[in-house]
């Protein structure tokens, strides 16, 4: 009797601690009018009279873009059309009646097409669609070494722009040019090269001692952030584009990595360690004192990127596995949003191509951040990692 | 029966202080990371790599073009991992800490490095696959410099010392449990003997 009534006193302060801790907590959520991400509801739509390819392509495109598919009595928009030869479209809206699409296509390929036709949709509804112009690129490893590969965002017309034999990591698109940076380890350590894929000229940027990895063009492309370990440290630098007039941004003992840009081309935010515990940080790009990005709710974040319309960064929780996540850009309480890691985003700040694991491998999909909807991209042999998506 | 008392209402008290200010958190700041800096022994300043790869410049033709040699410095050498295979480190999961116990295996290297003029030394960092690649091959790098430093430390000569990281694309265990992954967190030394 004696032992219980002293333990009281203890057990309901920790009720008061953990009560405290609760409304604590609670003040940390930001409230942000937009987009939900991972509540949002599917938008359903009908589908007829494709066949094929061309179903196959529509239903992915508006899958990945936040739709789902039911019968045309309960669809929100009618969406119908016919693929003997060239695509015809059309779609209206069920409620309204208004017809927000009425098209032949021609031209190209019957992918193509479709792939307009879907686009054309989404305008006609205020929507940015993925722009179907804008490819991925990626690694695909087979073995020992690798190489670098761009693809339309669907993973199809893939093609290798390298032809290494070594092993490469980590390619970025040239904001608004058709060039890519990355790593290649083709002369023995990891440089920075940048690949101009319309003369198929590529020169080196970061070619020092050490190790020269995680390129990370800027907004306007003129720029380029890289963690190099030439100084001694693993550290942020940031030069041109061209590798001229290096700078260096962070001077720690612990480990920066992954670098990105806000869109307004101000900050640069990274993944690094502080007071021993790994967090998302961000840095003046023109120099100045790091900040932290809180990512309450979610452990260990790395490979972090930033939306084009600036609000979100998504970016790889590790606690356990793998989970891809995003939180306010300015910082607050993170989202789990699917498993899978190194997240890019579309041009449109909605679609995501991230990479996850599948048996002792790695391929590619493509997340739909408001309503979660998942969907893989058609993989090259191998593992497929790493992915980036042209702005 | 008072003394219980007094303890329920200062435990009360205590708990209703902490509930309070204990779980807030610290203001949004600026603040600086520490700046310390990977440095030599007995001085503050971060001691350089030695000079690597020209600056960039030049066009590169991609593919099977046969490359100018004077842009990739270890092709100057023959690398040799057998000499100090047998002094192979290995970390902590996430960590570039060189533990204690490996202390043996640095000082062999730093021996070899001391008594052995005329070579240089390449420090390889590697990863067990439970992280991120960008993050791996980053702490890669730290891990070779990290035992870069701990030669210095012993007295091996920093300007014949040189660091690559492999992340966690050369595991030499392909396993996925900790048998595997401790044999993969590890930093190799090869030797360089100039061609």
């Amino acid at each position: 009797m004696k032992k219980i009534m002293r333990l009281k006193p203890f057990l309901i302060a920790a009720g008061l601690l953990c009560f405290g801790c609760a409304t604590q907590a609670q003040s940390d959520i930001e409230i942000t009018k937009d987009i939900i991400p991972g509540n949002t509801k599917p938008i359903p739509v009908s589908l007829s009279g494709f066949t094929g390819e061309a179903a196959e392509v529509i239903q992915f495109d508006l899958y990945v873009q936040g739709f789902s598919f039911t019968t045309p009595d309960v669809a929100q928009y009618l969406i119908s059309g016919g693929n003997n030869g060239n695509l015809t479209g059309r779609a209206t809206d069920r409620f309204n009646k208004s017809v927000l699409v009425n098209k032949s296509y021609t031209g190209a390929s019957l992918r193509r097409q479709a792939h307009a036709f879907v686009e054309d949709f989404l305008h006609a509804i205020g929507r940015k669609g993925v722009d179907p112009t804008k490819k991925i690129a990626f690694k695909v490893d087979t073995g020992a070494n690798g190489e670098i590969y761009i693809a339309d965002f669907d993973g199809h017309n893939a093609q290798a722009i390298t032809h290494d034999n070594a092993i490469v990591a980590a390619p970025a698109w040239v904001p608004g040019r058709l060039a890519l940076c990355y790593t290649s380890y083709r002369f023995g350590n990891p440089d920075i090269f940048l690949h101009d894929l319309t003369t198929g000229q590529r020169t080196g940027v970061a070619r020092f001692a050490g190790s020269n990895i995680s390129p990370a063009p800027s907004p306007d492309g003129s720029k380029v952030a890289m963690i190099l370990s030439k100084s001694g440290a693993v550290d942020l630098w940031v030069a041109n584009i061209d590798g001229s007039g290096l700078r260096q941004l962070t001077k720690t003992r612990e480990d920066d990595s992954s670098p990105c840009w806000s869109p307004d081309g101000q900050w640069i935010c990274f993944a690094t360690k502080i007071n021993e515990r790994r967090s998302l940080c961000k840095v003046p790009a023109a120099g100045g004192p790091v900040q932290r990005i809180s990512t309450s709710g979610v452990s260990n974040p790395s490979e972090p990127d930033w939306s084009p319309d600036g609000k979100w960064i998504v970016f790889t929780a590790q606690m356990g596995g793998f989970e891809i996540c995003v939180v306010p850009a300015s910082g607050g309480t993170a989202t789990l949003l699917v498993s899978g890691e190194d997240p890019s985003w579309s041009p449109n700040s909605r679609t995501v191509v991230f990479a996850r694991r599948s048996g002792g491998s790695r391929r590619l999909s493509l997340l739909d951040v408001p309503t979660k909807q998942v969907k893989d991209v058609s993989r090259i042999s191998g593992s497929n990692s790493q992915p980036s998506w042209a702005k | 029966m008072k003394s219980t008392k007094l303890t329920y209402l200062l435990v009360c008290a205590l708990a209703m202080t902490l509930a309070a200010t204990g779980c807030k958190k610290k203001p949004v700041r600026v603040t600086d990371l520490p700046g310390q800096r990977v440095g030599s022994p007995g001085g503050g300043q971060p001691t350089p790599l030695p000079p690597g790869g020209t600056v960039p410049g030049g066009e590169t033709p991609i593919g099977g073009g046969q490359l100018p040699e004077d842009l990739n410095d270890l092709s100057r050498f023959n690398q040799d991992r057998e000499t100090l295979a047998a002094h192979i480190v290995h970390f902590d999961f996430d960590s570039a800490v060189v533990k204690s116990s490996e202390k043996a295996n640095v000082e062999a290297v730093a021996a070899y490095m001391k008594s052995t003029p005329k070579v240089a030394l390449l420090v390889e960092g590697h990863c067990d696959e439970r992280g991120t690649e960008e993050y791996n091959r980053a702490l890669g790098e730290r891990r070779a410099l990290a035992l870069r430093e701990a030669l210095v430390s012993s007295g091996a000569d920093a300007s014949r010392i040189t660091t690559r990281s492999f992340g966690e694309d050369k595991p030499v265990a392909v396993g996925h449990d900790e048998s595997a992954w401790k044999q993969n967190r590890r930093g190799e030394f090869v030797v360089l003997h100039p061609k």
